[in-house]
């Protein structure tokens, strides 16, 4: 009987020691992560850059002080003879070749390029991570069958890989004509294997862990396990990813644009396609391809930046 | 009938090659015969050095790793052939505790989750709150506060989590928990808290373990039955006590005599057996009887050529040698190897944990002052317990047909009158790491 009373004070003990450590509520690592984020310089001013980036993209069109595609001032620019109008009064960014609203174009050209940006990530990380998540699935846990299909999937992605990724968007856009879904499309499918790869790494990382051993000796379901197990862990450098990809994601289509790939219709203002007609009037109006191309700039480092931040913040190694 | 019964079993992995087909090129042996039983309520310790394959027979009763061949009884079921669908049904009969508390928890999982995910998969308890109910008794069981639930695993200290991870095998009511080094990640005290929470909860619940370990005083604490395994197969197996009194296999006296014994005076005395060579690869096991090539008592006869089985010589306890009984008897002497006895004259002030860890290869040849001392101090000092002249041992080092390479570095330094203090390749490093525990881990009970 004492024996018995011991023993259970033992355990008390242990619940009572265990219990004056802790503080009362748990944190997910999702949390801290944010946490950690916020403390961070370069998360803050990469995600000030977006904001500002995303507001104009958004409410810009309606405060753009001219019609953009307006020829407004079209008799005080001679491109031939080299005179152009720089910032003034009126025109806060100067005229374009044609006497277009500098300014105005460039806060209607946000949009485009924001949706250029936004929609040919999420192709590739959504289709990218689809071939990934299920490689990286039936490498895991489908046994020999799964390391085939594994194999196979990957041989492809090498293929995609082995192609320098604009030949591969100019070849998509030269294929399927010229429009804007075009270089969604495009500039989307060079970043399917980069997504695929990675996620089926990062899976294959997670799959050998010892808790994935737990789940499949506690009796869950395969599904399951890769569900709830192997992928919320997978998922930190995909997003990490995908905050990056935006950034190459807007050159891209800026250099797709400029290789006269992009938008065929030219009155749309788009940074790519006013840096690209810019630039034959470099040596006399400068000006005119900076704002575009100083735009294009600041907006890919601000994603970098943020991404850049999310990779620390989200970094299993850095857990304290 | 015993609750857990294997027969036979065997664990090979395929070698491949090749970049377009994969080209089996051989098996890595990593368990090969085994053959034990568990019985209910009990505890059974399987030891052996690492890269023995005690972990991947753990990992082959719970049917992590596929059986290449042989049977894993439970209850009367042989579930190595299941397929998959059934087996499922039977892992909530075998559990698992982890080596890495940490890793062996879904980072992302909060407690509550972890310890449910197996009860939902088993439909245990109908809803959430009925096993919320459930993992809070558990979790009292286990020494745990009932508001760790909502928290994550990174929150807790390493023994409050492998407390958690016994709580996930705990809750789904199994027959047998697999235990795989379950102390060895965590510190000597906390060591010494979570070997008497599983006692404990063996006493109060009826359960019965199979615990995997390289810890020699943490397997003789906890078991009643122990295996030793080398190379992928059980050499020698007694119950705990008859094992620790007079350990029959060669293999298993070398690995007894590495064990320091807390009592100075003794401990000065004590003759240690330190194996030549390393452990054979399990891809290219050597033929015969697997321990044949390090083996300090191997006759030329039978050892090279017959595989010995594990047989009975009374009471329980079964050895797999050839010549254990002769060896048992004092009948046949040592041919090669090094008894060396544990002196430490030469090191006396030092740390005791440093000495400990002095007999790893690097260290082995070590100022050569000191270990002149210490030879000189060992000859003197020492009296050889079995009789034997250093010189004798020295000459079969050398002897051309000493199996192991390291024969002949010993031989050098035995000609310049160091041998009492050179210590050739030790057993293992683990055993080193087991050495500094040892003393500490029952002095916690």
């Amino acid at each position: 009987m004492s024996l018995a009373t011991t023993k259970t004070s033992k355990i008390d003990r242990l619940a009572e020691l265990t219990a004056k450590t802790e503080t009362s509520s748990g944190a997910s690592l999702w949390r801290e992560a944010f946490r950690r984020l916020r403390s961070s310089k370069m998360a803050i001013i990469g995600a000030v850059v977006i904001a500002v980036f995303v507001v104009v993209a958004i409410v810009g069109p309606w405060f753009a002080p001219h019609t953009p595609t307006a020829q407004t001032w079209r008799g005080e620019v001679f491109p031939n003879q080299g005179k152009f109008i720089g910032a003034r009064g009126e025109n806060w960014f100067g005229l374009d070749h044609l006497g277009r609203d500098m300014f105005s174009r460039m806060l209607v050209g946000a949009r485009q390029t924001l949706l250029v940006g936004v929609v040919s990530m999420l192709i590739g990380l959504i289709l990218g991570a689809l071939v990934g998540a299920l490689s990286g699935a039936a490498a895991t846990l489908g046994g020999r069958a799964g390391r085939r299909l594994d194999d196979a999937i990957m041989r492809v992605t090498d293929l995609m890989l082995a192609l320098p990724s604009l030949l591969l968007a100019v070849s998509v856009a030269a294929v399927m004509g010229q429009s804007l879904t075009t270089v969604m499309i495009a500039v989307g499918v060079v970043q399917i294997p980069i997504f695929a790869r990675l996620l089926r790494g990062s899976m294959l990382a997670q799959g050998g862990k010892d808790y994935v051993l737990a789940a499949r000796s506690l009796g869950i379901r395969k599904r399951r396990i890769v569900l709830t197990q192997i992928m919320p862990n997978s998922l930190s450098p995909v997003i990490v990813q995908a905050t990056l990809s935006l950034a190459t994601a807007i050159i891209e289509a800026a250099a797709l644009s400029y290789l006269g790939l992009g938008n065929p219709d030219p009155a749309v203002p788009e940074w790519g396609v006013m840096l690209s007609q810019a630039q034959r009037f470099f040596d006399n109006a400068p000006m005119m391809s900076m704002y575009p191309a100083v735009a294009i700039i600041v907006t890919a480092l601000g994603f970098t930046l943020l991404g850049e931040a999310m990779r620390e913040a989200l970094d299993p190694k850095l857990r304290g | 009938m015993s609750l857990l019964e294997l027969d036979g079993v065997k664990v090979h992995f395929p070698v491949k090659k090749g970049i377009l087909f994969d080209r089996t090129v051989g098996h890595v042996y990593a368990v090969d015969g085994i053959s034990l039983s568990v019985e209910a309520g009990q505890t059974y310790g399987l030891v052996g050095e690492s890269g023995c394959g005690k972990t991947t027979l753990g990992r082959a009763v719970l049917r992590l790793v596929d059986v290449t061949d042989g049977k894993v009884v439970l209850d009367g079921t042989d579930v190595a052939k299941l397929p998959e669908k059934e087996m499922r049904g039977f892992r909530r009969r075998l559990q698992m505790v982890f080596q890495d508390p940490l890793g062996s928890l879904n980072p992302r999982q909060n407690i509550e989750s972890i310890l449910s995910e197996g009860m939902a998969a088993h439909g245990i308890g109908a809803n959430q709150k009925e096993r919320r109910e459930k993992i809070k008794e558990i979790l009292a069981k286990v020494g745990l506060p009932g508001n760790s639930l909502s928290r994550y695993p990174h929150e807790f200290s390493g023994g409050q989590r492998q407390r958690i991870g016994i709580a996930r095998a705990l809750v789904l009511e199994p027959d047998v928990i697999i235990c795989d080094e379950p102390v060895s990640a965590l510190d000597v005290s906390i060591q010494a808290q979570v070997i008497n929470l599983l006692e404990e909860l063996q006493e109060s619940m009826g359960l019965t373990y199979l615990v995997i370990a390289h810890d020699l005083a943490v397997v003789r604490h906890i078991s009643d039955v122990i295996g030793v395994m080398y190379l992928g197969s059980l050499v020698e197996e007694a119950p705990s006590d008859a094992l620790y009194e007079e350990p029959k296999h060669p293999y298993t006296k070398a690995l007894m005599s590495a064990v320091p014994v807390p009592d100075p005076e003794v401990e000065d005395r004590r003759e240690r057996i330190l194996l030549l060579g390393d452990l054979p690869s399990p891809a290219n096991p050597p033929a015969g009887c697997r321990f044949h090539t390090r083996c300090p008592w191997k006759q030329d006869t039978l050892c090279a050529t017959e595989r010995p089985e594990l047989t009975d010589l009374g009471g329980g306890h079964k050895v797999a040698c050839h010549f254990a009984a002769e060896i048992a008897a004092g009948e046949i002497a040592r041919t090669s190897g090094e008894v060396v006895p544990a002196v430490r004259e030469g090191v006396e002030d030092v740390d005791p944990e440093v000495v400990a860890t002095s007999g790893s290869v690097a260290e082995a040849h070590d100022d050569a002052a000191e270990a002149a001392d210490a030879a000189e101090a060992g000859e003197i000092a020492v009296p050889s317990p079995r009789g034997e002249s250093t010189d004798a041992e020295a000459h079969d080092a050398a002897d051309p047909e000493a199996p192991a390479g390291a024969a002949d570095g010993d031989a050098a330094e035995a000609s310049d009158g160091k041998l009492d203090k050179d210590e050739p390749v030790r057993l293992d490093k683990e055993d080193e790491a087991s050495e500094g525990k040892a003393s500490e881990a029952p002095a916690g009970k």
